[in-house]
Parts: structure tokens; sequence; C-alpha cells
């Protein structure tokens, strides 16, 4: 039997990489990645809940609500990106700021 | 509606035309104007005729004429009063006479003529309302009002330091009507209507001393008032030393309104202390008479020496005015019947004599379109009708008998000399001195060797002899049978000597 | 007879209106319209005049008077008061005023202001009749005022000399000196009495109301208005410069009528002073007499001469009411108003004649000037003859008029003197006589160097001519007037008029002052008046002989050089001469005096007073600048700073926002670690 705390640490670590990648990659793609990567641990962290503790089925409602987010989220994002790209011809992120100072 | 009211609006009325009619049509203008001055006139004639001249006035109401009574604000116990008495219908009378001759003084001003007319008239109405107000808060309006009118006719129309002259009218006026204004209101606050109990501006009810508060019975706060009252007036007389605007506004004034300024407004001062300082603060009057007298004395002097030294003819004119109205303060000052008389017939008569004066320096200064006294000489050749109507002028003012100013100076030296007579003796120089600077001024401008620049001079028109003759006959006439205008006077000046303790 | 007074006193009144208005219209300009009025005022006053020498009452008075102001406590009455004295003066008036109407006709023929001249002179002929009948100090004022306006106007009729317009104002001015006086006495006299009325003013100072010093005070001060209309030292300075004015005006105003009023109002107030007033009155008199006659020998103007002869002339009366010769003084005014017009007259005549002569030969010289004359007693000898008249009876010769009056003015004094205890009054009686002396020698010099003697100016005297009828028939008639016999009828002594009318009717009014206890002033015994009398009679004719022998001495007979004595006379002569300077002293001082100080005054006005008022108005301006400075910089100023520092804030907080999403992110898990750590902690 897995108990609750491998699942939590492997969720941690998913959210740790997620959280690297979103900070640290200067490809716009990469850090839409980052992004999933955060969300799939929440996720996991929802799905291991649902089991162990006493949230039953709603804690896998909400993960696919999560899923389905996501998915929306990914599409939006890309346009963005997308859209970057055709203007600058790059979706280095550094470079765009705009909204700076 | 009365008489009063009528007398007093129409001019504002003919205002309101003379504004709805186009500025082109010059005429139209100056007729209504004549027309707006000339029915009060007839109105105030009328009255005359109608004149009770056995009632008293000044702080009884049943014995005030053509009394009238409105609701204004009752809430400050604030009333449209108005009503004659023998001190102020002889100066309503000669307002309505003066502003209608100054329409026809004003027939040649050369610009904006519209406004000027409209203001002239919204003028007269202020003059003729605080004669005839018998509320303190309605006369301080109408003060005011008269105010606002004469600062643009004189910062507008007036000469080249017009805007320095209109300016330092204004902030000195204003500065007296301040002190009134404070004056007024302690007044106010101070006195109760007999009948409702509520506070009132109602003049006939400060005078009665059973209406004052205990604080206004404080012997200090009556000579505070007093003195705030006075400075107030004295401004407009104007006495030494706030006389200082009064030559530079004559100078800078057009013609039509320098005779206004000195004929009708400087008289309002001495107007005021007997209507408003003498009835209401009686005992602060008669303690304080001696330096009245002084001024007067002062005025009488330095206004006949100063007249000496001025190069201006319009300036010598108007300090003789400073002059002739000293002796309006010491006949006042000693509360004897020829004095206070002789006084206010000296506010009358004067009024019509110095009119001529600043008509006379008007005419010649259209012709010559200068005044200094030096650039003229021998017009008595060139001019002779001119020269007659001003010598009749100028040796009214110098107090010629025969004419109405010498009735008004024996009178008051008469009055005051029983009561201060060193005073008096002093004052008296000053007839010599006057007889000095008028000759003086005549031989230079009329006698001598005619200026050759002057050759082609035009003689006086028709419209100036209808402005300075009905003045010269006025004052020829009541010099010799001074009666019509003494009787106006003599019962309400008899009963405000009586009111003094 | 009231309303006979007042009629004659109107009549040139109404003319005056009519000439101003009309007269240039009227055919021969309206001279005719003066001259009936005045004529007719002659007529009606011949009718009083012979009315009263029937009656040939001393006592005669009659009043009539109105309210003219009624004040309710205060009043003055006017009214018209005739006594034999009025009825006199109004007599004299008419005749010579009548005359010099007449004269004037040729005299100022072509002048482009003749109808205006005739208005003068018909207002003057009013004024002065109406102070003549007035019975009160208040309406006696107003006319003398206005007596004073009508000289002002005819001395400056010819304006535009500049000589004429300056001698009118000096006139007028210096008469206003005296006019104040005049008031100031008018003021003691109504606060004292409450009453102008003359019967009023006897009762109050019979009564006591007003005495002592007030009352010493209020004559001497009335009498300032005379000192002043009646020319005598020191207000005399006006009356040789009138002489500006048109001759005929000279006779009428200048010489018998209007200088006269002054001698007229002290024999009206005659009874109201007091000793002492009379004797300053008299000094004052006696002085000018001996002072005018000094400076009248040295003139060459021929109406100067005259001028200041009438100054010293009118002395003698002011120093004879004053010694108390009521009758004396009033008898001098009548006899001179005719010689003395006469004179003047005839002068006019001369100047006339002059003036025609110069205009001929287009010669530009002083027709007035003595020193070009001579010899003109052939040319014209109705001049020559009348004015021959006139100079002896104004030298107090016997058979003249003038004898009669001046003798008794000397004996008046000279009883004045032996009356009273203080010796030093004798002086009145010594300067009478000197004057005497130099009047007789004077009006012999100008006698002589005009009608006598070898022509000066061969030229001129070629061209004199005798004067028209309408000049020579006044000069006639006034000459006929100056000879004895019309003032001593019914007497017929040419020594006294001791018994004629005019002495019996014209005595001394009673004096009110307590003093005098009701007799007519000083109390002169019969004896010693006619004892003075007598005295007087003789010294006066020795004197007046005398005068006339030095004249003729040294300008006629040439006995003595006059160059050699005006060398030895030296600063007399000098003084005398130049007037003793004291036109110039009254320049230097009173004139210069008071333009200093008006200036001085005008500059304190434009300077202290006004700049004052300025400064107010500099201090508030700038008040209100210095405020707005502080508004500007402080207040604003703080209000500004927080800004500018939130502003530095905003700047500084800027760089935080790097628009990196990356570094905010960063910065968000940074700031949850912290708090969870926080919290854990």
């Amino acid at each position: 039997m897995i108990s609750l705390q491998t699942y939590l640490i492997i969720s941690a670590l998913v959210f740790i990489f997620g959280l690297i990648a979103v900070v640290n990659k200067k490809n716009a793609v990469g850090i839409l990645m980052g992004v999933e990567l955060i969300l799939n641990s929440v996720n996991l962290n929802f799905i291991a809940f649902a089991k162990y503790v006493d949230l039953s089925i709603k804690g896998q409602i909400i993960a696919i609500f999560v899923i389905i987010l996501a998915a929306a989220e990914a599409a939006v994002a890309l346009a963005i990106v997308l859209n970057i790209y055709r203007y600058r011809s790059t979706i280095d992120v550094t470079t765009v700021d705009l909204m700076k100072n | 509606m009365g008489f009063l009211t009528l007398i007093t609006f129409i001019p504002v009325v003919g205002m309101i035309i003379v504004l709805l009619l186009p500025k082109k049509n010059l005429n139209a203008i100056r007729w209504v104007s004549a027309a707006a001055t000339f029915i009060p006139f007839v109105l105030a004639s009328y009255l005359w005729t109608q004149f009770n001249y056995n009632l008293g006035g000044i702080n009884n109401e049943s014995t005030f004429q053509f009394v009238e009574h409105a609701r204004w604000i009752p809430a400050f116990g604030i009333e449209y009063f108005m009503g004659a008495d023998g001190l102020s219908f002889p100066m309503i009378w000669l307002t309505t006479l003066l502003s209608f001759i100054c329409i026809f003084a004003s027939w040649n001003i050369d610009k904006a003529q519209k406004g000027y007319f409209a203001l002239f008239l919204l003028l007269e109405t202020g003059m003729i309302g605080v004669f005839g107000a018998l509320d303190f808060f309605l006369f301080y309006v109408f003060w005011e009002v008269m105010l606002l009118p004469m600062y643009f006719l004189i910062g507008i129309w007036g000469g080249p330091r017009r805007e320095y002259a209109a300016i330092k009218f204004f902030l000195y006026t204003l500065f007296g009507s301040v002190l009134m204004l404070l004056a007024m209101l302690a007044l106010y606050f101070n006195t109760t209507d007999p009948v409702t109990g509520a506070h009132t501006f109602n003049m006939l009810h400060m005078m009665d001393q059973s209406n004052h508060s205990d604080w206004l019975k404080i012997l200090d706060v009556r000579y505070l008032i007093y003195i705030a009252l006075f400075i107030g007036f004295a401004i407009k007389i104007p006495m030494f030393p706030f006389h200082t605007w009064l030559p530079d506004a004559h100078v800078e004034a057009p013609t039509a309104i320098s005779v206004i300024l000195a004929g009708i407004l400087l008289k309002m001062g001495t107007y005021g202390i007997l209507r408003i300082s003498y009835p209401i603060l009686p005992d602060i009057a008669a303690s304080t008479s001696w330096y009245m007298a002084v001024f007067g004395m002062i005025n009488i002097l330095y206004g006949a020496f100063v007249a000496m030294a001025q190069k201006d003819f319009k300036k010598m004119v108007a300090y003789s005015s400073i002059s002739h109205m000293g002796f309006v303060l010491l006949g006042m000052s000693v509360f004897t019947s020829a004095g206070i008389i002789g006084a206010v017939f000296q506010m009358f008569s004067h009024g019509t004599i110095t009119a001529m004066l600043f008509l006379m320096v008007g005419v010649i200064y259209d012709r010559a379109h200068h005044r200094d006294i030096e650039g003229f000489g021998g017009l008595g050749l060139k001019m002779p009708v001119y020269t007659g109507i001003s010598s009749v002028a100028l040796f009214a003012a110098l107090g010629l008998p025969g004419m109405s100013g010498f009735v008004a100076e024996i009178m008051v030296f008469i009055g005051a000399f029983p009561v201060y007579r060193t005073i008096t003796i002093i004052s008296a120089i000053g007839i010599i001195i006057t007889a000095a600077y008028i000759l003086w001024t005549l031989q230079r401008v009329f006698l001598g060797k005619l200026n050759p620049k002057y050759e082609n001079i035009p003689e006086i028109n028709g419209r100036e002899i209808f402005t300075m003759a009905p003045l010269a006959v006025m004052t020829i006439l009541f010099g010799i049978w001074p009666i019509p205008i003494l009787n106006l006077m003599k019962t309400s000046l008899n009963y405000l000597i009586q009111i003094i303790p | 007879m009231v309303e006979i007074a007042v009629i004659i006193a109107l009549l040139p009144l109404l003319a005056f209106v009519i000439q101003i208005f009309f007269g240039k219209r009227l055919p021969r300009q309206g001279d005719w319209v003066s001259i009936g009025a005045i004529v007719s005022g002659f007529g009606l006053s011949l009718y009083l005049f012979i009315q009263m020498l029937t009656r040939y009452d001393p006592g005669f008075v009659i009043t009539e008077s109105f309210t003219w102001i009624d004040l309710g406590s205060f009043k003055i009455n006017l009214g018209i008061y005739l006594d034999n004295v009025s009825i006199t003066m109004l007599m004299v008036v008419t005749i010579v005023s009548s005359l010099v109407h007449i004269y004037s006709m040729a005299y100022m023929e072509g002048d482009p202001r003749y109808s205006r001249f005739y208005a003068y002179l018909s207002l003057f002929s009013f004024s002065m009749l109406g102070l003549i009948i007035w019975d009160n100090l208040f309406g006696i004022y107003m006319m003398w005022e206005l007596v004073g306006l009508c000289s002002y106007l005819l001395i400056g009729f010819w304006f535009e000399k500049d000589s004429a317009s300056n001698a009118a104002k000096k006139a007028f001015i210096t008469n206003r000196i005296g006019d104040f006086g005049f008031l100031f006495g008018l003021l003691i006299v109504v606060t004292a009495i409450g009453s102008f009325t003359l019967t009023d003013i006897a009762e109050g100072v019979a009564s006591g109301k007003l005495s002592g010093g007030w009352l010493t005070a209020a004559g001497i001060l009335l009498f300032c208005g005379a000192i002043g209309k009646s020319a005598q030292f020191p207000l005399h300075v006006w009356l040789p410069d009138a002489m500006e004015g048109p001759t005929p005006v000279s006779a009428l105003i200048h010489a018998a009528t209007m200088v006269a009023a002054g001698v007229y109002l002290v024999a009206r107030l005659f009874f109201m002073l007091s000793l002492d007033a009379m004797i300053f009155i008299s000094y004052i008199g006696a002085f000018t007499a001996i002072f005018a006659s000094i400076i009248a020998v040295t003139q060459n103007d021929i109406k100067r001469v005259l001028a200041y002869s009438t100054v010293s002339q009118l002395g003698y009366m002011i120093m004879a009411l004053g010694a108390g010769s009521f009758t004396a003084g009033f008898f001098h005014l009548v006899t001179h108003a005719m010689f003395k017009a006469g004179l003047f007259l005839g002068s006019g005549s001369v100047i006339h004649a002059m003036h025609h002569a110069m205009h001929k030969l287009d010669v530009h010289d002083d027709p007035n000037d003595i020193r070009l004359m001579g010899g003109f007693k052939d040319k014209m000898p109705t001049t020559y003859r009348t004015f021959l008249i006139y100079t002896l009876a104004l030298s107090g010769i016997p058979f003249f008029s003038g004898f009669l009056s001046k003798d008794a003015i000397l004996g008046g004094t000279l009883a004045f003197a032996v009356s009273q205890s203080n010796p030093i009054h004798y002086l009145l009686p010594v300067f009478g006589f000197a004057a005497a002396i130099l009047t007789a020698f004077y009006m012999f010099r100008l006698v002589i160097l005009t009608f006598h003697g070898e022509p000066q100016r061969k030229d001129l005297y070629e061209n004199i001519h005798e004067s028209p009828k309408t000049i020579t028939i006044p000069l006639s008639i006034l000459a006929v007037l100056s000879i004895f016999i019309f003032y001593t009828l019914p007497g017929i002594n040419p020594f006294s008029a001791a018994h004629g009318w005019f002495e019996h009717l014209m005595a001394a009014p009673a004096s009110a002052v307590a003093q005098f206890s009701g007799h007519p002033v000083v109390d002169i015994s019969e004896h010693t008046a006619h004892s003075s009398h007598t005295l007087a009679m003789i010294i006066s004719i020795i004197v007046a002989l005398s005068g006339i022998l030095t004249a003729f001495a040294i300008y006629y007979w040439k006995k003595m050089d006059v160059e050699a004595l005006t060398e030895k006379m030296g600063v007399l002569y000098r003084l005398s001469y130049n007037k003793f300077y004291v036109d110039e002293i009254y320049e230097a001082t009173v004139v210069r005096g008071l333009l200093m100080w008006n200036n001085l005054l005008s500059w304190f006005d434009n300077a202290i007073i006004d700049g004052l008022v300025n400064l107010t108005a500099w201090i508030t301006r700038h008040t209100s600048a210095l405020s707005g400075k502080f508004d500007n910089a402080v207040i604003d100023g703080m209000v500004n700073e927080i800004a500018d520092i939130t502003q530095g804030f905003g700047r500084q907080l800027r760089r935080v926002q790097t628009g990196q999403i990356q570094t905010y992110i960063f910065a968000a898990v940074v700031g949850a670690v912290v708090i969870i750590l926080v919290r854990l902690v």
C-alpha cells in the first residue's frame, strides 16, 4: 500500500519542477509546460486526498475541472504566444517587457 | 405707489429703456434720459407745492411727509421706508434739478453714450434714494448703489488719469462705507422695535433712546459708534484730512459728473451727519461739536489757501468746494438756529454755485482742451456772454451779497460767533482768501490781453447757456429772497436743535 | 416818503437790468435809460430835500421795516431809515451821479463797451443809494460789498490793460480786508444785541447790553470797514491805483461818493462810539491826512495827485468825526464831494483833450502826465476857470465851500484838544494844519503846471481844444455848487456856516454810550468851541495862503529851483515820490508771504496728505504682493513638496515593475515562502 506521504512528496516534487520551469525558462512554451506541471501536481494531491481522506468523490470532480481548465488555459496561452511570435518573431519572454515600469 | 418712490425709480425705468435702445440711436438715448430726469424734477417741484412747512420730521414719523412703508425683508427688520422732511426735501429737489441739467451738460459725451446715460440714471436713483431713505439698511443700499455707477463714470469717461482717480475714489468711499456698516450693525443689534420687540433698521426707532439696549448706553460705545459714522460721512464731505480723493476725482471726471460729485455727493456727508449721527447720538454730537468746528475752520482756510496755489482750473474749483463745505461743518457744529439753517442753506446754495463753476470749466475745456489757468487770458473780449455768466458764478462763490452763498455764509457766521468766537473769526479770514483766489483766477482767465491762441474761440452756445442760466438765476433769486428755501428747512432744523441736549 | 426813497434807489437797478440784457440793441446803446433813471432819482431827491428844508426840523427821522429772514429764534429785519443826513446824502449822490452820467456821454463816446459802462454806473448808483437808506448794518454791509463790486467792475473796465485788471483786483481785495473787520464788528454787535437795526443797536448800547471793551472793539472793527472803503492808512493803497478806471468813474466813485461811504458809516455809527474808539478813529484820520498829502506833493500824474488829495481829505473827515465834530465831518463830506468830483471831471477834460491831441499826432505818451502840459488856460478857458474854483475851495480859501467845512473841522479838533486833559491830543489840530498847508501847495502846483506857464510840449499844445458842452456844463454846475452861499443860507456870512441850514439840520445824534451820558459825544463848552473856532479860522487862512504863495514862488515865479529843492529834500523826496514804499512793503511781505504759504500748503497737500494716502495704498499693495509670495512659496510649496515626495517614491517603486512575469512570480513565491516560514516559526 502506498502511503499518502509518497503521493504528497511526488506531488511536491512535480510542483517544484513546474515552478522552476515557470521561473527559469526563457521559452514561453516551456513556461506553459511548467504551468501544466504545477496544475497536474495539484491534481495528484486532490486525487490522493480523495482516496485517503474523507473527501470521496469531490476530489476527483475537482481534478477533472482542473484538467478541463488547464486545456482551456493552454489553448488561450498558446494563442497569445502565437500572436507574440507573429509580431516579434520570438517567444523569448525576457524580451517581452511592455509592462515594464 | 407714492410720489417719493416714483421720483426715486423713474430714472431706473429710464435706464432700462436706454439699455433697450439701439446703440446708434444717440438722440433717442439722450432724450429718453432727459425725460427720465425731467419727470422726477417736475414731480419734486409739485411736491414742493404740497409741502407742509409746519411739520418737523427728524425723529417723529407722524411729522414726516410723503411717507411710504413697504415690507422688504421682515425677518431682519428691514423695511422699504421713505419720507421727506425739511432737511431732506431741499436736497431731493436739488438732486432732481442738477441731474436734469447734467443730462444736457453730457450732450457731447463722445464714447459709449448708451452705457454713460444708463449709469447716470442709476446714479440719480441712488442719490435720491439716499436722501429719501428712513431705514438705515435702505439708506446703506442706496449709498452703495450710488457708488458703483460713479466708479465707472469716472473710470471710463474720465480724463487721462481716470483709472487712478476712480480707484482712489472707490476705495476711499468704500473705507467710509465699511465703518458706516459696522456702526449700522452695532446700532441694529442694540435697537429694538417698540412694537414687535425685534431688532430694527428703522432710523426713527434708533433715534428713540428708550429703544436702545444697555450696551448702547455705555458712553465709550456711543463715542465709538459716533466716530465710526462720522469718519464714514467725513470722507464724503470731504473733511480735512480725508479730502485728497476729491481733487483727483474732479479733475478726471467728465464735466457733468464733477457737477454731480460736488453738487450732490459732497452734501451726503453732511446730510448723513444731520440725519443719522445727530438724532441717534445727540449727547455725543453735543460733546464733540468743538472738534467739528475746528475741522470746519481748517477746511475753510486750508481749502482756500490750497485753491489759490492751483494752476489747474478744475482743481481750483475742487479745492474751493472743500473750503465751502467747511462753512457747512462750522454751521452744523453750533446748534443755533442761524448756524444750522445757514449750514443746510449753504449745502443747497453751494450745490448750485459749484455746479455752475464746474459747468463753466467744462465750457472752456470743450473749446481749449486744457484747463491751465495761466494758459488763457482776455477771454472777456471774445466771449462776453460766457464771461458774464462765469462772473456770476465766481462772484457767488466769493460770497457777494445778493447771491445765495452770502446769505448762507453770513448766517453761519452769525450762528457760530456766539458759541465759538475765536474759531469763527479765524474762519472769517477765509472770505479774504476766497476773494483773492477767485479774483486772481477771474483776472488770469478773463481779463488782460487776449491770448492770440484764442482769437477764434467760439462763444458759449445755447445748450451751455441753458445749463448755467437757471442756476445763475436761482443763485441771485435765493440771494435776495432766500425765504422759500429757509421756510422749507426751518421747522425741521429748529426741531433738530431741540433734540441736542 | 419812504416809498420815494426806495424808488430813488430802485430806478438805477431797473436801468442796470435793462442795460445788461438789451443795452446794445437800444438806440444810442441805451445811455438815456441810465441817465433817465438817475436824473429822475435826482428829481425825487430834490423833492425830499426841499421838504426837509421847509420842515427845518433837526430831529426828523422816519423808519419803516419788514422781516427779511425769520427763523423763529433768529430774525433779520431790513428797513429804510430817512433822516436829514440820509436825505442830504441822497441829494449829493444823485447830483454827482447825474452829472457824471451826462459827462460820460462825451467822455466814453465810441468805447466798444459803451452800454456796459452805463450798466455798471447804474448798478453803482443803486448800491450807493441803497447803502444810504438802509436802517440796519446788515443791509449796509450788503450794499457795502456791492459798491465794492461796482468799483471792481469800473476800475477794471478797460480790463485788457493789465494795470487796470490788477488795480481792480487790488481794490476789491483790500476792501475785503477792511470788510473782514466790518464783519467781525457786525458779529459782536448782533451777538450782544440780537439785531442789526440802528435804532435797536442804540437802545442796546444805552441799556448796557454792549459796553466796555466789547463796545470799543465793535466800534473800531466796524470802522475797519471804513478804513478799507475810505482808503485810510494802512489800506489806502488801492485808491491811487483805482485811477486806472475811466475818469468819470474816478470822479463819481473814487472821489465823491463811494469812498465817502466809509465816512458815512462812521457818521451813522456815531452814537455807539466810545471815547477810545473815537480817539483811535481820529488818529487814523489825522495820520492819513498828513501822510497822503505828503505823497501828493511829488506826484506827476494829474489823477494821482487828486487821488492822494482825496485820501488826505477823507482823513480829514474821519479825523473830525473821531474828534466828535459830527457836523463838521459830514459837512466836509458834502462840500468835498462837489469840488472833488469837479476836480476829477476837470482833469478828465484835460486828459480827454490830451488824448485827442496825442491821437491826432500819433504820439504815445502818458496823457495824464503834468510834465507834458502847461499853459492850457488859454486853450481851455471853461475848464481852467472851474478848475481854479475847485482848487480854491479845496485849499480852504474864504468865499468857497471848502473853507467853511475845513474851518469847522480844524476848529472842532482844536476844541477837542482843549477839552481833553491829555495835551498829546494837540497833535490832531497840528496834523490838520500841516495837511492844510500841503493841500494848498500841491493843488496850486497842479494848477500852475497844468494851466499856467510855458507849454512843455508845443506840438500837443497846438492841438488842445476845449471839451464839448456835455463836459463843460457839469463842470460849471459843480463850480457853482462850490460857492459858500449854498451852505450858509439863510445866513450870508462867508466866514461861518454856523447859522446856515446845514449846521442846523445836521445836528450830531445823541450818543448812546454811557460814558457820554446823552451828550453829543465830547462835552465841549460853548466858550471853548467859539474861541477855538475863531483861532482855527485865522490860522487856517494864514496856512492856506502860505501854501499857495509857496507854490507860486516855486513854480510860477521860479524863485527857487525845483531841481535844487528836490536835491535838498533828498530822502524825504524819495519817500514821498515812492509813496513811502507801502506798496512795495506789502508786495514783499503780505503778497509774497501769502503766495509762499499757499504753495507750501499745496505742496503739503500733494506730498504729505496725498502722500500718506498713496503710501497706504503702496503698503497695501506691497503687503499683498508679499503675502502673494508667501502663498506661492510656503503654502503652495508644502503642497508641491508632498507631491514631489510621492512622486519620488513612485519613481523608486517603478523599478520593481520589471515587466517580467517571471520576476513577479518569483517574488510571489518568495513572499509565500516567507509567510509560511513566519507562520511556522
